[in-house]
C-alpha cells in the first residue's frame, strides 16, 4: 500500500466520522428542546410594548380596524383562520362578504364558503341574469368585540365572558351549548361547534396578542386591510387612524353594543 | 329573487330547532290548565268543578316533561345544572331552572292538598305498596275533620292565588327570552310576553276541553256540557286577547312602517306565506273565532255543542303550535343581514328531529296515565270506588 492510498484511507475514515457527528448532533438538535429564551417565540415582536414586562389586565384597550378601501377578497384571512382554530367546514369565525351594485342601485350580495376560496370569478348566476355590475367591494366580517356585548348578557352560565382587556371570550369547559348567545349576536359571528358542542367564535386571536403577536388575519392580510394595535400606543396604526380625520364607522350601531371593530370607508349598503 | 337572497355565512344554520318550538308549547298547556283549576279554587266558578282536578294533575303531568326538550336541545346537556349552580344574574335565561322549580313545588303542594280527603280515603282502602304510598303523600295524617278540611281549603285557595303570578312568569318569561333578543327583529317586541302568555292560556285551556270530552266519550261516560260551556266561553275571552295581540304586532308595524316592518314584511309574506297568513291566521285563528263566537252566543244542542267545542280545541291546540313554529323557527328563517332568507327541514332521526317531538310529546300523556293510577281523576269515579 502506498502512501498516497493511506492518506486516503485516512481522509476517508475522517470524512466518514465528521458525517456521523454531523448526524447524531443534528438528531439531538431536533429531539433536545434548545433554550430559546423561558418560552418566548423566535418571531418578532408585532405589538409593541407587550413583551418583557407584566401583563397589565385592566390597562389594555385594543382596536381592530377593517379598511374597505383595501380589501381584495382574497381569502387568505380565511384560509389562516381556519388553520389557526381548526374550524369545522360551514362554519366561520370570519368571513369575506362580496357586494356588487348594478347602475339601478340593486345590491348583490355573496359569500359562497364564507368567502374561504378568494373571489377569483365574477358572479355566473349575475351574468345569466344579464346584470351589469357598475362597482364591486369586499367586506371582511368577524367578531366586533362589543362594549356591551349582547352575547355576554344572555349567556345563563357566564361561559361568554368579557375579559378586563376587552377581549370577548368563551369559556368552552363552562357553555352548556344553549346557543342563546348565537341568536343575541347581531353580527352572526357565533357558532354551535359540531365537536365540542359549544358555542365558538372569533377571539381576535387573544392567544397571539398575549404573546405580542399580531391576530393571524391581520399577520396574513396583502393589502393590509385588517389592522390591529394597541390605542395606548400613541404611535401604533390604529391609535393615528382613530384619532385621525378619516371616516370610520362600525356595524349595525343602533342594537347598541358599541362595537371595538371599526370599518374604515363602509359604504352604507353594509349590515 | 334568488340572486339577491344573501344569508350571513353563520345564519345557514337554524339554532333553535323543534325542541325550542316544544318547550313553551308545553309550558303553555301548563298555564293554561292552571287557569282553569285558578278560576274554580279561586275565583269560585263552580261550574268548572268536574275538571277542576283534572286540569292540576294534567298541568303536573305537563309540567314535570317541560323541561326535556330543553335538555335534548342542549348542546352539553350534563352541564344543564349550571344553569342553577353558577347562574349569571344578567342572562333571562338563568332564571328557568327556578322559575320552573318554584312552578313544579307549586303546582305539587296544591295537587296534594286537593286529594288529600281522596287519599286519606284511598289509604284506608288499599294495601301494600299503594297504602304506603298514600301515607307518604298525606304525609301520615288522617284527620278529615271539618276545621282541617277548611283549613285544606284556605290554603289551596292561597295557594292557587300565589299560583297565578307564578305560571304568568313561567309563560310570560318563556316569551321574554325572544322578546329580549334585539338582534332578531321579529323577536324583539315587548308584546312576546303578553302574546306568549295569552296563547299559552288558549292553548291550555284548549287541550283540557279536548282532553275531557276525548277521555270521557273513550270511557263511554257523560260529559257535563255546563262545565264544557264555561270552558269556551273563557277560552273565546282569553283567544281573543291572544289573537288581537298577535295581529296588533303585525298592523302596528306595518303601519308605522320603519326599518322593523321593512325587514319583517319580507319574512311574513315570504317563506312563512303559508304557516302564517294562511295557516294561522285564516285557518286556524279566523275560522275558530266565528266558531266560538257561534258557540257562545247561541244556544245549541248538547250534542252539536260537544263536536264543535272538540273542533275548536283541536284548532286552537294547533293554532298555537303554528305561532310557537312561526315564532321559534320562522324568526330564524331571516338572516340577520336582513338580506335573504334560509331554509328549515324538519329531520325524522336528527337528535332534535321528528321522532324525539313524538317521543316528548307522549311523555306527559303516559305520565299523566300513571298519575292517573294514583289520582283518580273524575269525581263521579272516586265516589263508586269509595
Amino acid at each position: 500500500m502506498g502512501k498516497a492510498d493511506a492518506e486516503l484511507d485516512r481522509d476517508r475514515r475522517a470524512f466518514i466520522k465528521k458525517v456521523l457527528k454531523g448526524s447524531i448532533a443534528g438528531s439531538l438538535l431536533l429531539v433536545i428542546p434548545m433554550p430559546t429564551g423561558a418560552g418566548i417565540p423566535r418571531v418578532p415582536e408585532q405589538i409593541p410594548g407587550i413583551r418583557g414586562k407584566e401583563y397589565d389586565l385592566s390597562g389594555q384597550r385594543f382596536a381592530f380596524i377593517v379598511d374597505i378601501t383595501r380589501c381584495i377578497g382574497c381569502g387568505s384571512c380565511c384560509v389562516a383562520d381556519r388553520r389557526e382554530f381548526n374550524v369545522p367546514d360551514g362554519y366561520y369565525r370570519t368571513w369575506v362578504e362580496r357586494y356588487l351594485k348594478d347602475f339601478e342601485g340593486e345590491v348583490y350580495v355573496d359569500s359562497p364558503n364564507g368567502g374561504f376560496d378568494g373571489y377569483q370569478k365574477p358572479r355566473a348566476d349575475l351574468a345569466d341574469l344579464k346584470v351589469e355590475v357598475r362597482d364591486t367591494f369586499f367586506v371582511p366580517k368577524l367578531c366586533n368585540m362589543c362594549k356591551e356585548p349582547p352575547c355576554v348578557q344572555v349567556c345563563p352560565v357566564g361561559a361568554t365572558f368579557k375579559t378586563p382587556d376587552g377581549f370577548v371570550l368563551v369559556d368552552r369547559e363552562r357553555c352548556v351549548g344553549c346557543a342563546y348567545c348565537i341568536q343575541a349576536c347581531p353580527y352572526s359571528s357565533r357558532y354551535l361547534d359540531p365537536v365540542t358542542r359549544t358555542a365558538e367564535k372569533c377571539t381576535w386571536c387573544y392567544h397571539r396578542v398575549r404573546k405580542g403577536l399580531l391576530p393571524i388575519c391581520v399577520n396574513v392580510c396583502p393589502t393590509k386591510a385588517r389592522k390591529f394595535g394597541d390605542l395606548n400606543d400613541k404611535n401604533s396604526e390604529v391609535y393615528e387612524i382613530l384619532h385621525g380625520p378619516g371616516v370610520l364607522t362600525v356595524l349595525k350601531r343602533d342594537m347598541g353594543t358599541y362595537p371595538e371593530l371599526y370599518y374604515k370607508g363602509l359604504r352604507r349598503e353594509v349590515v | 329573487m334568488d340572486a339577491l337572497n344573501f344569508v350571513f355565512p353563520n345564519d345557514l344554520h337554524v339554532h333553535w330547532s323543534m325542541m325550542i318550538v316544544l318547550y313553551p308549547y308545553l309550558t303553555g298547556l301548563v298555564d293554561g290548565s292552571f287557569i282553569v283549576a285558578a278560576l274554580y279554587y279561586v275565583f269560585g266558578v263552580k261550574s268548572l268543578k268536574p275538571i277542576a282536578r283534572f286540569s292540576l294533575v294534567f298541568a303536573l303531568a305537563f309540567l314535570s316533561c317541560a323541561m326535556f326538550p330543553l335538555l335534548v336541545h342542549l348542546g352539553r346537556p350534563e352541564r344543564n345544572f349550571n344553569m342553577m349552580l353558577t347562574p349569571s344574574p344578567t342572562s333571562a335565561m338563568s332564571g328557568a331552572g327556578y322559575i320552573f322549580t318554584v312552578a313544579i313545588v307549586l303546582i305539587g303542594l296544591i295537587v296534594l292538598l286537593v286529594y288529600r280527603p281522596t287519599f286519606v280515603r284511598l289509604r284506608l282502602k288499599s294495601k301494600g305498596i299503594m297504602a304506603i304510598l298514600y301515607r307518604v303523600l298525606t304525609m301520615d295524617s288522617t284527620n278529615l275533620s271539618p276545621e282541617s278540611l277548611e283549613l285544606d281549603r284556605k290554603i289551596i285557595k292561597f295557594l292557587v292565588a300565589i299560583g297565578i303570578p307564578v305560571a304568568s312568569v313561567l309563560h310570560g318569561y318563556v316569551g321574554f327570552l325572544f322578546g329580549g333578543v334585539k338582534a332578531n327583529p321579529s323577536w324583539s317586541t315587548p308584546l312576546m310576553p303578553v302574546i306568549f302568555l295569552f296563547s299559552a292560556c288558549v292553548s291550555g285551556i284548549s287541550a283540557l276541553i279536548l282532553a275531557y270530552i276525548v277521555i270521557k266519550k273513550v270511557r263511554n261516560q257523560p260529559v257535563d256540557v255546563g262545565c264544557v260551556r264555561t270552558c269556551v266561553n273563557v277560552l273565546a275571552g282569553f283567544f281573543i286577547l291572544a289573537f288581537s295581540f298577535e295581529m296588533l304586532e303585525v298592523f302596528s308595524h306595518s303601519y308605522l312602517r320603519t326599518w322593523y316592518h321593512h325587514a319583517v314584511e319580507g319574512l311574513l309574506n315570504g317563506p312563512l306565506l303559508y304557516s302564517f297568513w294562511v295557516w294561522q291566521v285564516v285557518i286556524c285563528s279566523v275560522l275558530p273565532l266565528l266558531l266560538l263566537g257561534w258557540l257562545c252566543l247561541f244556544k245549541l244542542k248538547d250534542s252539536v255543542f260537544r263536536f264543535f267545542a272538540a273542533a275548536v280545541s283541536f284548532m286552537l291546540l294547533l293554532q298555537v303550535l303554528l305561532m310557537r313554529w312561526n315564532v321559534v323557527i320562522g324568526g330564524q328563517l331571516m338572516s340577520k343581514s336582513t338580506r335573504g332568507y334560509t331554509e328549515f327541514h324538519p329531520e325524522w332521526f336528527d337528535k332534535e328531529g321528528i321522532l324525539t317531538v313524538i317521543v316528548l310529546v307522549t311523555l306527559p300523556f303516559i305520565v299523566l296515565f300513571i298519575l292517573s293510577k294514583i289520582f283518580p281523576l273524575w269525581l263521579e269515579e272516586e265516589k263508586a270506588s269509595t
